[in-house]
């Protein structure tokens, strides 16, 4: 268990303004000209040594990351663009990153700029997230004013400032090569890899996009130091703190920072409550935001939540969105759900998932009545390996693994519930 | 589809010009030099609100509105694009309302983690009220229902996002609360309607303590 002395968002829940002058109080931009003038090698070290993986999802490194940007500048400048487009069903970590510690990722940002060079940066935040875009802009203009940023940031000698862009309402948007388009002014349709944005990114300029949680977390490690985040969470692959938001069929859901690789049970116990009913009531968890597969109760009973302990059991940590769901829940028709927001936000540009989120989406409703015969459960199966890993993003991955996490753990139920419709229908 | 004639009124004028040209200069500097076509969503979005304003319902303080050709090419004229660019940007992103809306758009989110917390009664709650069913609009103008994905505020479920603001831990008395006062137009507080301090465990807080206790929520 995370004790209060290692959190990093102290003001996770509001209990003190966002400004400026109660953020320095929390001890931001604290040294921040000294951490830019031990220079950006140190910084991306110091990076590596946390141990600190990407905070939205794919849990790519952030420091190796950062070690990717080209080492000159040429005539192309460098940006940083900060990916706020938060829109994974069971996620809402980074709007209170946003609207009760924005100063921490205005700091990062300007830590993770200079860094890797970049004179500019960019916060794509998702268009319906408007109070938490006006408290974000307050806190760069606060920044500004105080000469943090801007001209000469913090009398570094380091040139720099930050762009705040809202999205208008596309998921896909949150896949970084479409973040990109759409920050182009054009429609959000996911990018061929390569060349990879530390190449050609931004205007085709050498580009780094990283999650607000991990930019909002670098200002804490470079003060407390590389080395006090490793010691933290599970392991050296595993390390640090982590913003979990629990969902769904708990008593108290909320937004809380734990330990990574604190135990499921644990988690959901001290922090929301308990499962509606008790722990005996669970029956299945999708454990990091709508793409990662559910987990059966007997799964949840022990797994830890961390990236590679999720991973051994199928699933992933994803952006570390639990949904709970307890033994009242229609399993099928929750996934089926989840099919019909896959097939709403595919962005049309290839065919298997265009076409494949609508299939699947069909035969899920058809599932939910148990209107299908026994066999369209394999159909189904293969309509999904048909769209995963034939596509251009991983918005077809998403859609298709709830589907097969369904049939692993569920196949029983779905099965039972065509028999049980084939029976009243041949009784009528 | 109930449409609205108090709303239609206006639709589709011949031209469209920016009010404020000072916020659209100051979109423009925005972006680096000669990448004019970044300011296309935000362009298109001041264009949105300010027709909004313009609409038989006069300025109100939490955005709608919607957006007509005229606008968008007008948008093209200053990014210095084809009209086509657009227009795809315009039909592609789901907050583009390209037919008036409501003075009110109410937007239910209906995902799993807000269906798992009872998202139906709060849609019903919509229909039993209004009168309306999912994509129609009150003939009196004032309300417009949608149905719209996972708008990330999942601990608070279920949730709607009425014009700028949301509605959040909603039930369907609650929703039916906030609808009262908006007829009246009366804005009610944003945020969770159950009194809980934002994400915060409804209980009271479980991390944080210090904080907690200096800011008397212990």
């Amino acid at each position: 268990m995370l004790q209060d002395k290692d959190r990093m968002f102290t003001n996770l829940y509001g209990f003190e303004p966002f400004n400026l002058d109660a953020a320095k109080k929390r001890g931001d931009w604290r040294d921040t000209k000294e951490i830019m003038a031990k220079g950006r090698d140190w910084i991306i070290e110091e990076m590596k040594t946390s141990g600190l993986r990407g905070r939205g999802g794919a849990g790519f490194p952030t420091g190796l990351k950062w070690s990717f940007m080209p080492k000159e500048v040429t005539d192309r400048p460098h940006y940083l663009v900060i990916n706020a487009d938060e829109s994974e069903p069971g996620t809402c970590k980074d709007r209170e990153i946003m609207r009760h510690d924005p100063h921490k990722l205005v700091e990062g940002a300007l830590l993770a700029s200079f860094a890797m060079q970049s004179h500019h940066a960019f916060i794509y935040i998702r268009g319906e997230f408007v109070h938490e875009g006006t408290e974000l802009v307050r806190a760069i203009e606060e920044a500004r004013e105080a000469g943090l940023i801007g001209k000469n940031a913090c009398g570094s000698g380091w040139d720099f400032d930050i762009t705040l862009h809202r999205g208008a309402g596309a998921y896909i948007c949150g896949e970084e090569t479409a973040l990109l388009e759409s920050l182009e002014g054009k429609k959000g349709q996911p990018r061929n890899k390569p060349p990879f944005p530390a190449m050609a990114g931004l205007y085709s300029c050498p580009t780094t996009i990283n999650n607000v949680e991990t930019i909002a977390a670098v200002p804490e490690i470079l003060k407390r130091g590389g080395e006090w985040f490793s010691k933290l969470g599970k392991d050296e692959k595993n390390s640090g703190t982590k913003l979990f938001c629990i969902s769904g069929h708990v008593n108290s859901p909320c937004v809380v920072e734990e330990e990574m690789g604190i135990r499921m049970k644990d988690l959901i116990e001290t922090h929301a409550g308990g499962v509606r009913g008790g722990w005996d009531n669970l029956k299945a968890v999708i454990p990091g935001g709508s793409s990662c597969p559910l987990l059966p109760a007997e799964i949840c009973d022990t797994v830890l939540m961390d990236f590679d302990s999720l991973r051994e059991v199928n699933s992933g940590l994803g952006t570390a969105g639990l949904i709970v769901m307890d033994k009242s829940t229609d399993i099928i028709y929750a996934i089926a759900r989840l099919s019909k927001f896959y097939m709403h936000e595919s962005c049309g540009q290839c065919t298997p998932c265009r076409e494949g989120t609508g299939w699947m989406w069909r035969v899920m409703t058809r599932l939910v009545k148990g209107d299908a015969t026994l066999d369209e459960i394999d159909m189904l199966l293969d309509i999904t390996k048909e769209v995963e890993g034939h596509t251009i993003c991983a918005l077809g991955d998403a859609a298709a693994w709830p589907i097969q996490g369904l049939m692993r753990h569920f196949r029983d139920e779905v099965e039972e519930r065509i028999l049980a419709y084939r029976k009243i229908a041949k009784a009528a | 589809m109930k449409k609205s004639d108090a709303i239609n009124a206006s639709f589709q004028p011949d031209s469209f010009v920016f009010a404020d040209t000072k916020a659209v200069e100051e979109i423009i500097a925005r972006y680096p030099e000669g990448r004019d076509h970044s300011a296309i969503m935000p362009l298109l979005d001041l264009a949105q609100v300010q027709i909004g304003k313009e609409g038989p319902f006069g300025d109100f303080p939490t955005g709608g509105g919607w957006i007509t050709r005229a606008a968008m090419d007008k948008v093209a004229e200053i990014c210095k694009v084809a009209p086509i660019k657009v227009y795809e940007v315009a039909t592609f992103y789901s907050m583009y309302n390209l037919e008036p809306v409501g003075k009110y758009l109410v937007q239910i989110c209906t995902t799993t983690p807000c269906w798992l917390c009872n998202s139906d009664a709060v849609v019903k709650a919509c229909q039993d009220h209004l009168g309306i069913g999912i994509g129609e609009t009150t003939e009196d103008g004032y309300f417009t229902l949608m149905e719209v994905e996972c708008l990330g505020a999942c601990t608070n479920a279920p949730m709607i996002q009425m014009n700028d603001l949301f509605y959040e831990d909603l039930t369907y008395d609650s929703m039916i609360e906030v609808l009262k006062s908006l007829q009246k137009d009366e804005i009610p507080p944003h945020g969770p309607q159950n009194g809980r301090r934002a994400a915060m465990a409804l209980t009271g807080p479980t991390s944080l303590q210090e904080q907690a206790k200096k800011a008397g929520a212990l």
